[in-house]
């Protein structure tokens, strides 16, 4: 080809990237890891740790139903312990209907309906079985919200709150867990010296941080968030994005969020949803550098399909 | 990915910087290819002029050098790329460095060949350079053509032949030590011929780079250090 015109060419390609597959459903297996030239800046180390760990929860065929509407359309995918799982997709794909099921927020939506199942492992407790109390899911799986929504009570009252529902009586055991919640929420030097304060006196990221000492109180196993930070400016979002980096070390973190990048930064596996199905899930790394599935590619990188 | 893939971002001035930058790649791989022509040619068909020539389109790759860097950075910083847009960003960032690379060995031949234009050899006794020339010439044409089309196949090929110039240059390697031994009048001779031969079989591995990063950038895969028969096994797994 001449080089001058070779800027123009842009005929057919004879071997574009493997043809997308039509979308099927059943676990999709994670791929093995293979030598990227670039897999982003992934810690060895805890990138094995993310091949070992155990399975926390495992979605089995599981739908769901708004009346008519079938939001959700048997998923598979197996959720892994102190591991950050991102769930990504367009709006109206089902991620956040998805993330809900998890600690049966959809209970009071009159006409809505699971199907499937969701265990919670290692003793195989049904989340979304009618016969569990939904009280006692909340205990073990906690969320946080896209708007910070704390009680409009002190600081401390916020996170005793919890405790107290638990049925903890001893006020040593309460301030203890609290300072514990707190400084696990990162926020404990900040808000130490006015525990008494309202919590609505605290700022937007602050407030968020409460929730998240709230949902910590409980010592839950999971944390469910819900676009924790998209009511926050770039600081307070850096802020969260460090809690959540660093609560991976005591819980199973679950988080929808539209920001690619922040799905990039704070996962170790992403889901990408569409239409409510699950199109692909695979380790982050993967995802964001070379996807398996087209669907994937053209929405992490801001193409229509 | 194909090369229409490049756009259809919802963003139109995304689409319209990606664009951009593949034509600059295209561009400045144009002119160091116009180099290297024009260097092998002032050896086969003495030249003197030739390394004015070749040092003034380096100014030129020198600058797109500059500008696609600039542009890479801009668009890493402003657009977060990820997958393709993000291999097809890296590949670039890669692939101007051996095409600047390839520009200054051919600057290198060509003042060689400067030199010897002025000596008056006769250009015949330069012959054993001609078919490694050639076939270089040829390597960084298709593989410039492989990058335009994304064409996996055409830059599998030119990594094939990477094999072909180490073997000429070993073969002109151990003819040279010959002349040398046998004649030393012949060495100066002998070491100009070793110079070119060396630039032409630097270049041959800057083609297979580029080749290799273009297999990264349209299947995800990373061929570098991997034995020919194992990347061929690779590609025909993503063509099932």
């Amino acid at each position: 080809m001449d080089p001058m015109v070779r800027s123009m060419a842009s005929g057919p390609n004879k071997s574009g990237f493997p043809p997308a597959t039509d979308i099927d459903t059943g676990v999709i297996p994670i791929r093995p890891s293979g030598r990227g030239m670039l897999q982003m800046a992934v810690d060895e180390n805890r990138r094995s740790a993310a091949l070992k760990a155990p399975i926390k929860a495992r979605a089995e065929a599981l739908g769901f139903y708004y009346g008519e509407f079938k939001a959700l359309k048997d998923l598979n995918i197996e959720i892994r312990e102190k591991q950050v799982t991102a769930l990504i997709g367009p709006s109206g794909c089902g991620k956040s209907t998805f993330l809900r099921c998890f600690n049966r927020m959809h209970d009071l939506t009159p006409g809505s309906r699971y199907e499937g199942r969701i265990m919670l492992l290692p003793e195989e407790m049904n989340l979304v079985a009618p016969e569990v109390d939904p009280i006692e899911v909340r205990m073990r799986i906690g969320m946080v919200f896209q708007k910070p929504n704390p009680f409009p009570k002190s600081i401390y009252e916020n996170v005793a709150y919890g405790l107290r529902i638990r049925g903890v009586r001893s006020q040593l055991r309460i301030q203890e867990e609290t300072e514990k919640a707190l400084r696990g929420a990162a926020l404990w030097d900040e808000v130490k010296d006015r525990l008494t304060h309202s919590a609505l006196s605290l700022s937007g990221g602050q407030q968020q941080r409460l929730c998240i000492a709230r949902a910590l109180a409980t010592s839950p196993e999971m944390l469910l968030f819900d676009e924790p930070t998209s009511a926050l400016d770039p600081i307070a979002t850096a802020r969260i994005e460090e809690l959540i980096a660093a609560l991976r070390e005591q819980v199973t973190v679950l988080i929808v969020t539209h920001n690619m990048q922040q799905a990039a930064r704070v996962s170790d596996y992403t889901a990408f949803m569409y239409l409510g199905e699950l199109i692909e899930f695979d380790e982050t790394s993967r995802i964001f550098t070379n996807p398996g599935r087209k669907a994937t590619e053209d929405y992490i990188t801001g193409r229509y399909g | 990915m194909s090369t229409e893939g490049l756009g259809h971002h919802i963003s139109s001035r995304y689409n319209e910087d990606l664009e951009r930058l593949r034509s600059s790649v295209l561009e400045m791989g144009g002119l160091v290819e116009r180099q290297l022509t024009q260097a092998v040619g002032g050896i086969t068909e003495p030249d003197a002029r030739v390394i004015v020539r070749v040092a003034q389109e380096e100014l030129r790759v020198n600058q797109l050098e500059r500008s696609i860097d600039e542009d890479c950075s801009r668009i890493l910083a402003t657009r977060g790329p990820t997958a393709s847009d993000l291999r097809l960003i890296i590949t670039i960032l890669k692939t101007i460095t051996d095409l600047e690379r390839i520009g200054d060995e051919g600057e290198k031949i060509a003042a060689i060949a400067a030199r010897l234009a002025m000596r008056e050899r006769p250009h015949s006794r330069y012959r054993e350079l001609r078919n490694l020339g050639e076939l270089v010439i040829e390597m960084v044409h298709d593989t410039l053509d492989a990058f335009a089309r994304l064409d996996t196949e055409l830059a599998l090929a030119v990594v094939r032949r990477d094999r072909a110039v180490d073997e000429e240059y070993e073969a002109i390697h151990r003819q040279s030590i010959t002349f040398m031994m046998e004649d030393p009048r012949s060495i100066r001779r002998a070491l100009d011929v070793m110079w070119v031969v060396r630039s032409l079989e630097r270049i041959g591995d800057h083609a297979k780079n580029v080749c290799e990063y273009l297999i990264y950038l349209v299947h995800g895969k990373d061929v570098r250090h991997t034995k020919i028969e194992e990347i061929e096994k690779e590609l025909h797994a993503f063509k099932g």
